[in-house]
């Protein structure tokens, strides 16, 4: 059984976020095979490696990131969605000429296609914050 | 119950109150350019993406009323809206930017069966 995970929702305003991890975490103990997830929409926000929650909350940003170093989990952050909220690699980063750039390691950005060729390969496709 | 499609979009809201609508028809055609087979639904909210005459001239936001009858264009031509949705919020079919096929409730339900997978906005 294969698996996309499909984040749509905001890492600081619902609950999906977080739920999405646990999820992930529980199919991937189970044996499940997760070809892919993707962050799009207000999700993207959780590549964000400026993010520094409090100590005694969960930093989701370095939850997801365990995650895909113990299993070898692709984590696909949509460019577009993005870059539109600020948050850039090396070169989206210099494409616009800023200073810095803040994608958190284990996460890449992407075309969109990458949410269509996840769905289409996988037996299940879960998304997480439909309705925002 | 026989597949209509690979993919059911569906979009939930309004084009102009959030990001939501605008990222759920970019996902679509970005479907659409990777030959996928899919269909939209319009629901809740969504169908005001459908209203004509929009002037969202004065908002900060995208017009995305030009992009609703651009569809066809990608031979996304499965489009559907639920007959409640319509209903309860004044509108009339004939006065949608596309012709689209209207469901009732217990259509709307099935369409999520005759489809592979599902993306909700």
């Amino acid at each position: 059984m294969k698996f996309a995970i499909v984040v749509n929702g905001s890492p600081s305003s619902s609950q999906a976020a977080a739920t999405a991890l646990r999820f992930t975490e529980a199919a991937l103990h189970q044996g499940v095979d997760v070809l892919r997830v993707f962050f799009y929409g207000e999700s993207v926000l959780t590549a964000n490696r400026l993010t520094h929650p409090p100590q005694d909350e969960t930093n989701l940003t370095q939850r997801w990131q365990q995650l895909a170093s113990d299993h070898d989990v692709e984590l696909i952050v949509c460019i577009a969605a993005a870059v539109r909220r600020g948050v850039m690699d090396e070169r989206e980063a210099k494409r616009y000429e800023h200073t810095a750039d803040n994608l958190a390691d284990g996460f890449e950005l992407s075309g969109l296609g990458q949410l269509v060729d996840a769905s289409i390969g996988a037996d299940r496709v879960i998304t997480f914050g439909g309705r925002a | 119950m026989s597949q209509i499609a690979d993919l059911l979009l569906v979009l939930r809201h309004g084009p102009y109150g959030g990001l939501n609508a605008r990222e759920g028809l970019d996902a679509a055609l970005t479907a659409a350019a990777f030959e996928v087979p899919l269909s939209l639904l319009f629901l809740n909210d969504g169908i005001y993406l459908l209203q004509s005459d929009q002037q969202p001239g004065q908002l900060p936001a995208k017009d995305l009323s030009k992009t609703v009858p651009a569809l066809a264009m990608y031979d996304i031509e499965r489009l559907y809206v639920r007959s409640r949705d319509l209903e309860q919020r004044g509108m009339k079919p004939e006065q949608l930017v596309v012709e689209v096929e209207v469901l009732d409730d217990e259509q709307a339900a099935n369409l999520f069966h005759q489809h592979r997978h599902i993306l909700s906005f």
